[in-house]
């Protein structure tokens, strides 16, 4: 599809002859995220449709609703969004705050603070893309019965861009300028055309914390707040109390700004446990209402809800469970560094190898008998901003063609049928977190390699340990001192920019940064680095897709990264408890429309 | 009678064949029936384990996902996980790894525990005085966290030297027997006070016994009788030790099939495949139990006060 044909089929769409919807479909069958289509349709003056992308919402009065239990067996310790890392935090505090806008499902804009969606119809967004005007929602106010206004808003993005607060969501914030237009209108100015817009006062990033009550603590005291715990914010539910790393309540918000919401009177998270007793505590003795994130194996899922009492929630987003094949050397020190990006894998760095690697993991077993509807398996990387796929990879399954590729790459089997190569021998340390789905997958890889004259050393390292950023633990993963790993990386939002950016070179994981690095991977390419850059200034949506189709087709075909299986996000909850979830969104961004059928 | 003499050999008491001390012991041993039953069940285990995997052939990781979750059947009789391997198979190779770790960790333990206990116990005074401090010392240690930081200290040189395996094994012996000498070395030292003052040693010291010979030949003996209680416990213990460790990630790798690991990968099946952590639990329990009942005939047998 090129600019001419676009060019015409938003004209249909201008002149009615195509639906909004099916300019999205025909949109994501080219490779163009949904929420980059509504975009380029509000660029282009049509309102996006946001409306039908929520369920519609029965109750006809507040409350009444009883109790309302959730649980995440991971808990949320911090509520202020600024600065909670982590799915747990972010959900955590967006029970209490609200952003201007969230992301439905289908990748739409949903006003929540926002009067409306900016778009160039409504004279929110500049036809250079160097501005976007959000509308404030009238009559809006904090819990503790003060105005919201764009005051607040401003106070947001400089307490986020504020480095002596170090605000995790400071990204988004620092390099835009946010201007007061009157109270109810604020105006986001870009130093560039900027392709994404929805990202400052968007979703989990964008929760509003009030002026009122954080303004005394907005430079490098920001942690001693006490409404760091204690939140104040706009939503439905209003807070009881908080036990940090155990449980959090609230209860309705009788003055809230949307009618007969929300529905439940009493609101409860409770944090802990394990996923499979999560899963039990929701399907088989109904406990709770709504479990979050099951990692578990889609066997017991199954069987769970052959009770009867529940059900599984699938919502595909751009999750990926992927291998990573180290390019350099962890098993040697250079310059006092373990896996200095100055040395080479010493068999990784034959492409050969590589390409024997990613023969050798049947995704089809995986998906088929381990990861189940939770993980379809996939080819690429980049999947899922509805379809965001590209069509050149392929995966393949075949332990005779990876024996055939080392046989003539020169790797001959010694005696203990292990294969070497001028005295490197194919032995890798394949390391994950302690997860049974993942221990059953190294089981399967193992076999296969071994089948073709490699053997992995299988590691399996406790979650907290694995995924902690412990500066002084040699088995992290952004340390990544071992040949292989392995763990899913999530996609937070549904534009692939900040997806994408874990390739980079200049994001490399090493000891000058603390391993904090976002390319935990250490791939390098200058082809990938450059069409990157290429990417981040390109307004036309169509070619900025092909880019980054592109740049996935670079880190998987390279082979040093392999994808095995797509995550998408899997829940629990009861079978009469309707819920609001978004793949791009967090579980709680709707909170204020869930109800209970009775 | 004293100083007469038997006017023939017909009026003189019914004369016992001699038995020595170790035919008493086990005279004794086999008048306590648990203790003979679990001898042998034990003795069945570890010949099992030992010799089973030249019996039942089966490789222990053949993944095979038409017989997922088997219930036992012929073709595997104590069944499959969920991967398709064969359960046998595992849990007598796990077995290995498990009874060896429990064995050698016990030795390890009780070897500290009986010098570290006798010597104190011998010399009293100021070195007993150090000695005790050094045993609360590693009492009041926390565990986890030390074992942790041992793990991670010395893994990787460990494990470059032996391989995977042997260093894991060698680490775990270690730390779990490092971690559990002390309440041996108290009993043993308590045994010893007693002891030395006894008659018995009096009579020896007296007749110019040597300190060696004291030990060695009067004073332990006699104080073995808790230690090796002690020791079946120990065993017990460091078979599920193990298991925490791997629990952890930081014992034998995953694919290893120990004991306690295959009770963890069990875990999330137990209700629909519950035969997966029937067995190994089983295996476990019985370990346990039966070496518990052969330390008490042992205590029983070996007591030297005891008169049957």
């Amino acid at each position: 599809m090129n600019e001419d044909d676009l060019r015409q089929m938003i004209g249909r769409v201008q002149r009615g002859s195509l639906s909004r919807r099916g300019f999205v479909k025909r949109m994501a069958a080219v490779g163009l995220t949904a929420p980059m289509a509504t975009q380029l349709l509000a660029l282009s003056g049509i309102s996006p449709a946001s409306a039908q992308s929520v369920p519609t919402y029965a109750p006809s009065r507040r409350g009444g609703g009883g109790a309302l239990k959730i649980l995440y067996w991971q808990a949320s310790t911090l509520l202020n969004p600024h600065f909670g890392s982590g799915t747990t935090n972010a959900d955590a505090s967006r029970v209490f705050y609200e952003p201007l806008a969230g992301w439905a499902t289908d990748g739409t804009l949903h006003p929540i603070l926002a009067a409306e969606i900016p778009s160039t119809d409504n004279g929110g967004l500049s036809p250079d893309g160097r501005s976007v005007t959000w509308k404030l929602k009238r009559g809006v106010k904090w819990h503790d019965g003060q105005d919201f206004s764009a005051d607040d808003v401003i106070f947001n993005w400089e307490y986020a861009k504020n480095p002596a607060v170090a605000a995790v969501s400071s990204g988004s914030y620092r390099d835009v300028n946010v201007v007061k237009v009157d109270d109810h209108t604020v105006r986001v100015e870009f130093n560039q055309p900027t392709p994404f817009w929805a990202d400052a006062f968007v979703a989990a990033i964008g929760q509003l914390i009030p002026k009122h009550l954080f303004k005394d603590y907005a430079g490098a005291n920001a942690r001693d707040a006490p409404t760091n715990l204690r939140p104040v914010g706009t939503s439905a539910y209003k807070f009881v109390s908080f036990a940090p790393g155990d449980n959090l309540r609230a209860e309705l918000n009788p003055n809230y700004h949307l009618d007969n919401r929300p529905y439940f009177d009493t609101l409860e998270i409770k944090g802990g446990g394990d996923a499979v007793s999560a899963a039990r505590a929701v399907m088989q003795t109904a406990d709770f209402d709504y479990a979050w994130n099951m990692q578990v194996e889609d066997e017991i899922l199954k069987r769970l809800e052959a009770n009867g009492r529940g059900k599984v929630n699938i919502v595909e987003g751009g999750s990926i469970e992927f291998v990573q094949l180290n390019p350099t050397d962890p098993h040697r020190e250079v310059e006092g560094e373990r896996a200095s990006i100055k040395s080479e894998h010493p068999a990784f760095r034959d492409p050969k190898v590589r390409e024997a690697m990613a023969l050798l993991i049947d995704r089809n077993a995986l998906e088929q008998f381990i990861y189940g509807r939770g993980g379809p398996a996939t080819a690429n990387f980049l999947n899922n901003p509805p379809r965001f796929t590209s069509p050149n990879m392929r995966w393949e399954f075949s332990i005779a063609k990876a024996n055939e590729i080392l046989d003539a790459a020169g790797w001959v089997r010694g005696r203990d049928g292990i294969r070497a190569k001028d005295g490197v021998r194919l032995r890798f340390i394949y390391q994950t977190s302690v997860n049974a789905p993942r221990q059953r997958t190294q089981a399967v890889y193992k076999q296969a390699a071994q089948r073709a004259g490699i053997d992995l050393e299988l590691k399996s390292v406790t979650a907290s340990v694995f995924f902690s950023s412990d500066v002084a633990n040699p088995d992290t993963y952004t340390k990544f001192f071992a040949d292989m790993q392995m763990y899913t990386t999530t996609m937070p939002q549904a534009d692939p920019e900040r997806f994408m950016n874990q390739y980079v070179s200049w994001e490399v994981s090493s000891k000058a940064n603390n391993w904090q690095g976002r390319n935990i991977s250490r791939f390098r390419s200058e082809e990938y680095d450059r069409i990157f850059r290429e990417s981040q200034g390109e307004l036309d949506p169509v070619k900025r897709a092909a880019l980054f189709i592109r740049m996935n087709d670079i880190v998987v075909s390279s082979n040093h990264i392999i994808p095995l299986v797509k995550r998408p996000t899997v829940s629990a909850s009861l079978n009469n408890l309707r819920h609001v979830l978004s793949a791009w969104d967090g579980t709680t961004w709707l909170l204020s429309d869930w109800w209970r059928e009775t | 009678m004293a100083g007469s003499i038997p006017v023939s050999a017909t009026a003189s008491p019914a004369r016992k064949p001699h038995i020595g001390p170790w035919g008493e012991a086990w005279r004794r041993f086999r008048k306590h029936k648990m203790a003979v039953a679990s001898a042998v069940v034990l003795l069945i285990l570890i010949f099992g384990v030992l010799f089973g995997p030249l019996i039942w052939t089966l490789p222990i990781d053949e993944i095979d996902f038409t017989a997922r979750l088997e219930s036992p059947s012929l073709a595997h009789p104590l069944g499959t996980d969920d991967l398709g391997q064969d359960l046998l198979a595992r849990i007598l190779y796990g077995g290995r790894i498990s009874l060896a770790v429990g064995f050698t960790a016990m030795l390890v333990a009780v070897g500290l525990g009986v010098l570290v206990g006798s010597i104190a116990g011998m010399a009293g005074g100021k070195l007993d005085a150090a000695l005790m401090w050094l045993t609360d010392l590693f009492l009041s240690l926390p565990q986890l966290p030390l074992l942790l930081l041992i793990i991670y200290l010395f893994r990787e040189s460990l494990t470059g030297i032996v391989g995977v395996e042997m260093g894991v094994f060698i680490m775990v012996v270690v730390v779990i027997g490092i971690f559990n000498w002390m309440p041996v070395a108290r009993l043993v030292r308590a045994q010893f006070f007693s002891l030395r003052e006894k008659e018995f040693v009096e009579a020896a010291r007296a007749l110019g016994a040597s300190r060696a010979r004291l030990v060695l030949r009067h004073i332990l003996p006699n104080a073995l009788g808790p230690v090796i209680v002690t020791a079946t416990i120990d065993v017990a213990g460091a078979i599920i030790a193990e298991s925490t460790l791997s629990f952890l990630g930081l014992g034998f790798p995953p694919d290893i099939p120990t004991w306690g690991r295959l009770l963890f990968d069990a875990k999330d099946n137990l209700d629909f495949a519950p035969h997966w952590a029937l067995f190994p639990g089983l295996a476990i329990f019985l370990t346990v139990l039966t070496i518990n009942f052969v330390g008490d005939g042992l205590r029983d047998a070996l007591d030297p006060r005891r008169v049957t």
